[in-house]
């Protein structure tokens, strides 16, 4: 945690960065956003994940004052998007899931014009491109037209774009998006690095781990809704356990194998008998070595073990799954895991 | 991040309006943006390098003999009357290129950005007088070199071309308009051709007024156009000032009174 140093202008909103109550948002019949509530604390990382279409991008947007909101109310740093939307704009970055940046200019020449609109003098907007491209690897790049520019190149400039102000609250849509693993782990790198120097981060994304390696607190939203909140540890232990799944070499051995399994893990597995493949809830990593050598001293040989963690659409089933109650909102961790429990 | 550390968003003293100056300044700022594009992407001047030169060839070669008897004595009837049609034309493409400028991510980042609402829109407008510029410079040099040599003399042609010019800056507010509500930049170029076509053609600019029906007379005497048109002939073929001109002013502020709110008032909206 970061400490704020709080002036003590309206005490009730502490030190949140994003307050969002009851967000809504329609285009036409379609209801993108369908009451969003939002808290993120100053100073962290927050992960807004959900699947293609579920109103992350049109949350983020109304909370950066791009849309305006059709009901409901949000605050950043305590100030209202829709009446103080101009002090928002100074206190925030946004880097779209397209890269919001001239394409027919040069990387130098963006970030000079958004410099020069931020206020910078005509030196010091140079001098600031300067910094940004050198610090974003693009130095060599800066001359070029964006045109030929990778997607890695444009997403890092579109960062660098938002930081020009070094604005305390950053919204990044989808940073790494259609990213290769190398980019992505880059990106990555860089937002870690943000953090550090005391910016609150708000991203959206659709990938569990991306959200996993960055976030200190996640929101899952499906049809518009918050379906689920809490820290990464509750929201996986919310979505059940990575799975244990181990091919039996000898297909006689696996009813054997199978209560060995069922033994030493003290849990029900499932067996796919033509695939020779035993598959189990691993709830507990140390009892794998247990399990291995209960194994061994049975005779029975492995051709193949591995662990397969939750993927994003098991946490969507198993969130938004038949077992969550209509009023998703308000579930909390505790009920839903108790309902995976059940299962 | 170089930068040891990022105030806090409590800590920070902010206003939540823009100042007159701050506005000057981003719309001079998004008027380079303008120029960087034009720049960058020379062939966006194809409407206004191209244009001037063929049209002028092909107006005068076409209508010279049958108008005037012959072809120098038609330039001083028709150099005004291209002069005006092609800058008004090219207004038209504010409106478009508002448009495609509004639905690129960029846009986005704009509106994202503490500045002046009003910035982009009138730095584009601002930055396109540099095209009706080249336009009219461009015109004006076609028609000496075919043998044009306007008695009004070098300084009123150049006030002629400045009318022109804040003129056509003023017209370009309402393409602006179609721009910002239209939602597809080809829409906006259909709609800105069928006002102007009637417009520029249904005027003095082509052809002596005396020559068509008197229904016709009627509508090509009261199309601002036309009195465009006869204030430029006025200022270059003699160097005068005439009513004709004072209209022009006249409608070109009526123009900009009625669109220029109403453009922005759209584009708050839309943004």
């Amino acid at each position: 945690m970061v400490h704020v140093q709080k002036r003590i202008i309206e005490p009730n909103h502490g030190d949140w960065a994003v307050e969002a109550r009851g967000l809504v948002k329609n285009f036409g019949d379609n209801r993108a956003v369908d009451g969003v509530n939002l808290n993120v604390r100053a100073g962290t990382i927050y992960g807004v994940l959900g699947p293609n279409g579920a109103g992350k991008t049109t949350t983020i947007g109304m909370l950066a004052t791009l849309l305006r909101p059709d009901a409901g109310s949000a605050r950043i740093f305590g100030h209202d998007v829709v009446k103080e939307s101009q002090i928002v704009r100074q206190l925030i970055g946004v880097t779209g899931q397209y890269a919001s940046v001239d394409e027919s200019l040069s990387a130098t020449e963006n970030l000079i014009i958004f410099s020069r609109l931020l206020g910078l003098g005509r030196a010091e907007a140079r001098q600031k491109a300067d910094e940004l491209l050198e610090e974003f690897g693009l130095t060599e790049a800066a001359k070029r037209p964006l045109k030929n520019f990778s997607g890695g190149m444009r997403r890092r400039l579109d960062l660098a774009a938002s930081l020009i102000a070094q604005p305390p609250l950053i919204f990044l849509d989808e940073p790494t998006t259609g990213l290769d693993p190398r980019t992505r782990t880059q990106m990555w790198d860089t937002i870690r690095r943000l953090v550090k120097t005391g910016s609150t981060i708000l991203l959206t994304t659709q990938y569990l781990d991306e959200a996993d390696q960055l976030a200190d607190r996640i929101a899952v939203i499906d049809h518009g809704r918050v379906v689920a909140e809490g820290t990464v540890d509750e929201l996986k232990a919310s979505v059940g356990t990575s799975s244990l799944q181990l091919s039996i070499q000898n297909l006689q051995d696996i009813d054997v194998a199978r209560q060995i399994v069922e033994r030493v893990l003290n849990i029900q597995s499932n067996v796919l008998y033509e695939a020779g493949k035993i598959i189990a809830p691993m709830a507990n990593a140390d009892l794998v070595t247990d399990l291995l050598i209960a194994l061994r001293e049975s005779g029975i040989q492995l051709s193949e073990m591995s662990v397969q963690k939750p993927t994003l659409d098991e946490v969507f089933l198993t969130i938004t799954g038949q077992g969550v109650k209509k009023d998703a909102e308000k579930a909390s961790f505790e009920s839903k895991k108790a309902e995976v429990a059940k299962a | 991040m170089k930068s040891t550390s990022i105030k806090s968003g409590f800590d920070r003293e902010l206003k939540n309006h823009t100042s007159f100056r701050q506005t000057v300044r981003n719309s001079l700022t998004m008027a380079y943006r303008g120029l960087l594009k034009i720049r960058r992407t020379p062939e966006q001047l194809f409407d206004v390098t191209l244009q001037p030169i063929i049209f002028t060839l092909m107006f005068t070669y076409i209508f010279g003999g049958a108008i005037s008897g012959d072809i120098v004595s038609y330039l001083p009837v028709i150099i005004p009357g291209i002069l005006v049609q092609t800058v008004i034309t090219t207004s038209v493409v504010t409106g478009v290129q508002l448009r495609e400028d509004m639905d690129k991510g960029v846009f986005d980042r704009f509106k994202s950005l503490p500045i002046a609402r009003i910035a982009p829109l009138a730095g584009a407008l601002l930055a396109d007088t540099i095209r009706y510029s080249i336009a009219t410079i461009l015109t004006i040099t076609m028609g000496y070199i075919m043998g044009y040599r306007p008695e009004g003399g070098l300084e009123h042609v150049a006030l002629a071309g400045i009318l022109v010019i804040f003129c056509a800056w003023s017209i370009s507010w309402i393409f602006a308009f179609f721009g910002v509500i239209a939602r597809t930049a080809s829409s906006v170029q259909g709609i800105s051709m069928i006002v102007l076509f009637p417009l520029t053609f249904l005027s003095n600019a082509f052809v002596p007024v005396n020559t068509m029906p008197n229904w016709l007379q009627w509508f090509v005497n009261i199309n601002p156009i036309s009195h465009l048109v006869t204030a430029v002939r006025d200022l270059a073929n003699s160097g005068t000032i005439g009513w004709d001109l004072v209209i022009s002013l006249i409608g070109s502020a009526v123009i900009v009174g009625i669109f220029a709110p109403i453009t922005v008032r759209a584009y708050m909206r839309r943004t």
